[in-house]
């Protein structure tokens, strides 16, 4: 019994202890460390671009196990924001995101290759507009280590390129201006 | 102090010059929320909308000045019911109009943009609070844009009717050439 009890005791703590080790991170929204932008082409001559205000989000990363990081990230689509209201009152609509019908915007991964030196791809679904997709993102971790104020942070920028009609917006914008590019700058805070 | 037989010439201009924009604007804002990205006056159909908007707002303050400062002819229709929904009807219209006015520059000036007329006055926005004006503020435009178009239709109808069925002045002492005075 006593075996039994103090091998339990051991298998708690040592999953207790794996899950600490597991480092799991929330992203620092609240503090406004984390970004996510977009840009698309306008009319082929320019870049246009903007941000979504409101997400959140968590991840797991350890820096000698990066293949088995994971994140998710929750976006509020009616938060686009690129600096123009008549714009994003037309981004929000129908013609667009059509943000009453879906609420929510989300990327979860599913799979994180290690490619060196900090660099990671990840693959992961991500739903936009209410159609779910395997997207990959170009991640790179840009630094980690001991903040000033008692606390760890770990934080990457990520970019990826989506086609509007993949994720069943009608593209009204011209051949030019099929594709978005979206890019993540996110700072973990250590749990 | 009597009432006139009709009213005067100023009115009657404020009135079908500003019914005249209310219908040109009622048409141009139906027709350029489903303009194509591409379409040539996909940009140029916005600003004229605002532009003719403001300035409907101008004419609009003077002719309710104009109204309230001059004497109106005394009601025709003698149903006490008739002279009430006539009276009812035309405060709706006003209010209405001028609730178009409201929200449509909410919409334009929610991020602190100006409205401008014709690109030669800007016109500062006052209340930008962001993302929810914008939204709430088109909607309630659209909608108040519908209702005065129904007011419209029910002020025209009842002018006709006055006019062809009733054979009364209604119409004709709105209109320049006043055989009643």
């Amino acid at each position: 019994m006593k075996k039994v009890i103090a091998g339990s005791i051991f298998a708690i703590s040592a999953i207790f202890a794996n899950s600490v080790q597991a480092n799991d991170y929330i992203i620092d929204t609240k503090g406004a460390h984390a970004s996510i932008e977009f840009k698309i082409k306008h009319l082929g001559y320019s870049w246009l671009t903007g941000r979504f205000n409101r997400f959140d989000g968590e991840f797991s990363y350890d820096a000698s196990k990066p293949e088995q990081a994971q994140i998710t990230v929750n976006i509020d689509p009616a938060s686009i924001d690129s600096n123009h209201a008549e714009r994003d009152k037309h981004l929000r609509s129908g013609d667009f995101l059509s943000v009453t019908n879906h609420k929510t915007s989300k990327f979860v991964s599913t799979q994180v290759k290690d490619q060196g030196n900090g660099k990671l791809s990840i693959t992961g679904d991500f739903t936009l507009h209410g159609v779910t997709k395997s997207i990959e993102i170009d991640a790179q971790k840009v630094g980690e280590g001991k903040d000033p104020w008692g606390g760890y942070r770990v934080g990457f920028t990520g970019t990826t390129e989506i086609a509007l009609e993949d994720f069943g917006i009608k593209n009204t914008l011209g051949p030019d201006s099929a594709n978005v590019y979206l890019s993540l700058n996110i700072e973990g805070i250590r749990k | 102090m009597a009432s006139p037989t009709s009213y005067n010439t100023t009115s009657k201009c404020l009135h079908w010059l500003t019914g005249i924009l209310v219908l040109a604007l009622f048409g141009l804002g139906f027709w350029m929320v489903d303009l194509s990205y591409y379409h040539a006056w996909y940009r140029t159909s916005m600003e004229l909308h605002k532009s003719i908007g403001v300035i409907l707002a101008l004419l609009f303050i003077w002719r309710l000045v104009n109204r309230l400062t001059s004497t109106q002819p005394s009601p025709i229709a003698k149903q006490a019911w008739q002279k009430l929904a006539a009276h009812m009807t035309h405060l709706m219209l006003y209010v209405l109009v001028f609730s178009i006015f409201i929200t449509g520059y909410l919409i334009s000036t929610a991020d602190g943009r100006s409205i401008e007329i014709f690109e030669l006055i800007a016109i500062p926005a006052l209340i930008a609070e962001g993302e929810q004006q914008a939204e709430l503020a088109g909607s309630i435009h659209k909608w108040l844009a519908y209702s005065v178009i129904g007011l419209v239709v029910l002020h025209a109808t009842a002018a006709l009717k006055h006019h062809f069925i009733d054979k009364d002045v209604t119409l004709s002492r709105m209109w320049f050439k006043s055989k009643h005075n």
